[in-house]
């Protein structure tokens, strides 16, 4: 077991971890905006750190090219769809307002008209 | 070097199944929406693990093409779906 092995298996172990947590947060947080908040983890950082795990496994193979094109994209694409749900999450109040700290956008939500729910 | 891979087998099993329930469970749309992205990474992080274990890597073109349909598929709910409520928004008490 060589220097490069213990390096792979960290790093799948600790990808494996945070697949692990995510979904344990997934169930157990209470609303849409936490859910959110522990589904990312392997979304992003999971994710790249077993692709990294994967990479280093088969170093010198032409198709490494592909696995790096994954981490690319997951990462350009993770925050469009986390802005669109979450936005979306707000509009519709799918969230407890005893757990926010700070509401900024409260001042944009009293300047709609009320009653106006879902896309613009 | 085997026992890291069935660790990581086994968390990541342990992981789809428990976010199946939130999958199935979720009160709302985007809960749901919310459960099928972490299943899909979930599902990308054990392909990695899976390319990594048999050095096999005719699945990373799998990954690659998971990765974008995952997300084109995720920005069509998020915009066509229908709202759960048509109740009127409340507005928000000031702090």
């Amino acid at each position: 077991m060589s220097a490069l092995d213990v390096v792979t298996a960290v790093l799948v172990l600790g990808g494996s971890t945070l697949a692990l947590t995510a979904a344990i947060g997934v169930v157990r947080f209470p609303d849409t905006l936490t859910r959110m908040h522990a589904a990312t983890k392997p979304q992003v950082l999971g994710l790249l750190l077993v692709l990294a795990g994967a990479a280093i496994r088969l170093r010198g193979n032409a198709d490494v090219g592909m696995v790096i094109l994954t981490g690319l994209f997951t990462l350009i694409t993770a925050p469009v769809v986390a802005n669109r749900v979450g936005q979306l999450a707000y509009r519709e109040q799918n969230i407890r307002d005893d757990l926010l700290t700070r509401d900024e956008m409260l001042e944009f939500a009293e300047e709609r008209e009320p009653g106006t729910n879902g896309q613009d | 070097m085997i026992i890291v891979w069935i660790i990581a087998t086994v968390m990541l099993t342990t992981a789809a199944a428990v976010t199946m329930f939130r999958l199935l469970a979720g009160p709302s749309t985007l809960d749901r929406l919310v459960a099928l992205d972490t299943l899909v990474a979930v599902t990308m992080c054990a392909i990695g693990t899976w390319a990594a274990f048999s050095l096999d890597t005719t699945v990373t073109y799998g990954l690659t093409a998971l990765a974008l349909i995952s997300f084109v598929g995720s920005v069509s709910v998020a915009r066509f779906r229908v709202p759960d409520t048509d109740k009127p928004r409340v507005a928000r008490r000031l702090r």
